[in-house]
């Protein structure tokens, strides 16, 4: 996930290098640091933008050892969902358990369906839905959306996944 | 003047339309120094034969009028391994089973030291590899750009014209019919069987569509741009098709609400080779409609190219093995 992050760092030297060392740390993947040195805090410290990826599970230890280097974590704001993707589905989808098919992709952890449309034109034949997909990265996206047509495999749906935009 | 004695060995729609090209580029393909002589023709049932050249409009009208090329029922296979001639023009239907009187012609060519262009896929799609290396064996050329996207240049923009660079990856619809049928039901917000029936009553689809919605059609076209542009060995068992009849109107509107159009794609990526049915984003240059063709490759110095094009047609696919023609004898 995403991860941006506002720090406030003692006027000495060396700090910067000591908020940044936790991040690398848990091979976070820095996106962008905007050092304010012209803007003190009333308390006289000198505010820092981060932003960078990182795994979920080790944002909590990031902070731990921040704070405990006597850097002040002012706010984190987590940005779970980076990618958004949408398929088109055929086939007998409610009839083959539309719920289990979303509960599917919401149970890996890094994909979730977020919107779904559904046209039904007449009993026994093949209804028609568009699926939106979030997901944590690109990798991930393609992940769920493979997932998803392992599962299309077995219900006989068809999957019509979006072709690669370079 | 060079003179090439050429043989057509097929006269359908394509070989009628290579006929007719050559009898209208004739002065131009004189000033590049290249006197094409038809020497024989030949349909499935009859020919013609003339070594100091073949009356090409009078076998044109004659075969409009009678359905017949002339009153000889010497073989094409015959004339290919019996008439001394430079270049055999191949234009016989395809054969996606086992390659047909294509293969056979095609190899008769090469053993008897004669070039061919030809517009048909089977003998590519089926056996790539025994058809360049017979004509390698006998120092003959063989080039094919008709049998993908019509009059599109596909293979020898890649190879030729785009030399030096690496071709990394490639998609396109490939497929006229797929892409009318499919633009069609958008546009009607009608059922796959009622706009299949519209193409076939206008002649866009055969009375056995499967080879074009299945998506048969198209794998087969891409093995051989696999094979001639990315050096694979792959055969039609290799591709995985998935065709354009399970879509309904109602996926077409849900994906054109989204800014989507549905589209039959062949892709050749990372060595796998794919025809299915994707969402191409409304303002993307792949989205083409009608019968049209598109072909995009990803090239490592020249970025993306993208053409689009007639993929089919008596007088574009002709056009297609004309430049094959003069790219062989202009040197």
């Amino acid at each position: 996930m995403r991860v941006s992050m506002d720090l406030e760092l003692k006027d000495i030297p060396g700090q910067l290098v000591l908020a940044l060392k936790p991040v690398s740390e848990f091979k976070g993947n820095l996106i962008s640091v905007v050092h304010h040195h012209e803007k003190r805090t009333p308390r006289g410290k000198i505010p820092v933008h981060l932003v960078f990826e990182i795994k979920s599970d080790h944002l909590d230890n990031i902070i731990s050892l921040l704070e405990e280097s006597g850097i002040s974590v002012v706010s984190v704001d987590e940005k779970r969902y980076l990618e958004h993707g949408a398929v088109i589905l055929i086939g007998h989808i409610v009839h083959t358990d539309i719920q289990d098919t979303i509960d599917k992709i919401d149970n890996t952890g890094y994909a979730e369906v977020v919107d779904l449309n559904l046209a039904m034109p007449r009993i026994n034949r093949p209804s028609s839905a568009s699926l939106k997909i979030d997901a944590v990265s690109k990798e991930y996206l393609s992940a769920a959306i493979e997932l998803l047509k392992s599962i299309a495999r077995d219900k006989d749906l068809l999957v019509i996944e979006p072709i690669r935009v370079n | 003047m060079k003179t090439i004695r050429a043989s057509i060995i097929g006269f359908g729609a394509v070989g009628r339309g290579v006929a007719q090209v050559l009898l209208d580029k004739n002065d131009y393909l004189r000033s590049i120094g290249i006197d094409m002589k038809v020497i024989a023709i030949a349909d499935s049932r009859t020919a013609v034969i003339d070594p100091h050249g073949v009356d090409l409009a009078c076998v044109l009208s004659g075969k409009k009028e009678t359905g017949t090329v002339g009153s000889k029922t010497i073989s094409g296979t015959e004339i290919i391994r019996t008439m001394d001639h430079e270049l055999v023009i191949e234009t016989t239907p395809t054969n996606i089973e086992t390659g047909g009187v294509g293969l056979v012609n095609m190899l008769a060519a090469f053993e008897s030291g004669r070039d061919v262009v030809t517009s048909n896929k089977g003998p590519l799609a089926l056996k790539y590899g025994e058809v360049i290396a017979a004509a390698k064996r006998s120092g003959s050329h063989c080039r094919f750009e008709a049998t993908v996207g019509g009059a599109m240049p596909v293979i020898n923009l890649a190879c030729d014209v785009l030399a030096g660079n690496r071709v990394i990856s490639m998609e396109g619809i490939f497929n006229g019919t797929c892409n009318y049928i499919l633009s069609r039901m958008m546009e009607e917000q009608a059922p796959y069987e009622q706009m299949l029936a519209e193409a076939q009553e206008l002649g866009i689809a055969e009375k056995d569509p499967s080879y074009d919605v299945e998506g048969i059609d198209t794998a087969s076209k891409l093995v051989i741009v696999a094979n001639s542009i990315f050096g694979m060995n792959a055969s039609y068992k290799d591709v995985t098709v998935t065709g354009i009849t399970r879509i309904t109107p109602e996926a077409l509107s849900l994906a054109n609400a989204d800014g989507f159009a549905i589209k039959l794609i062949g892709e050749v990526n990372d060595g796998k080779i794919n025809v299915a049915p994707k969402l191409v984003p409304l303002s993307h240059p792949l989205s083409v409609g009608g019968t049209l063709n598109v072909f995009s490759v990803q090239t490592d110095l020249a970025g993306p190219i993208t053409i689009t094009g007639r993929g089919a047609g008596s007088i574009e696919t002709a056009s297609a093995i004309l430049s094959d023609i003069i790219s062989i004898y202009k040197n």
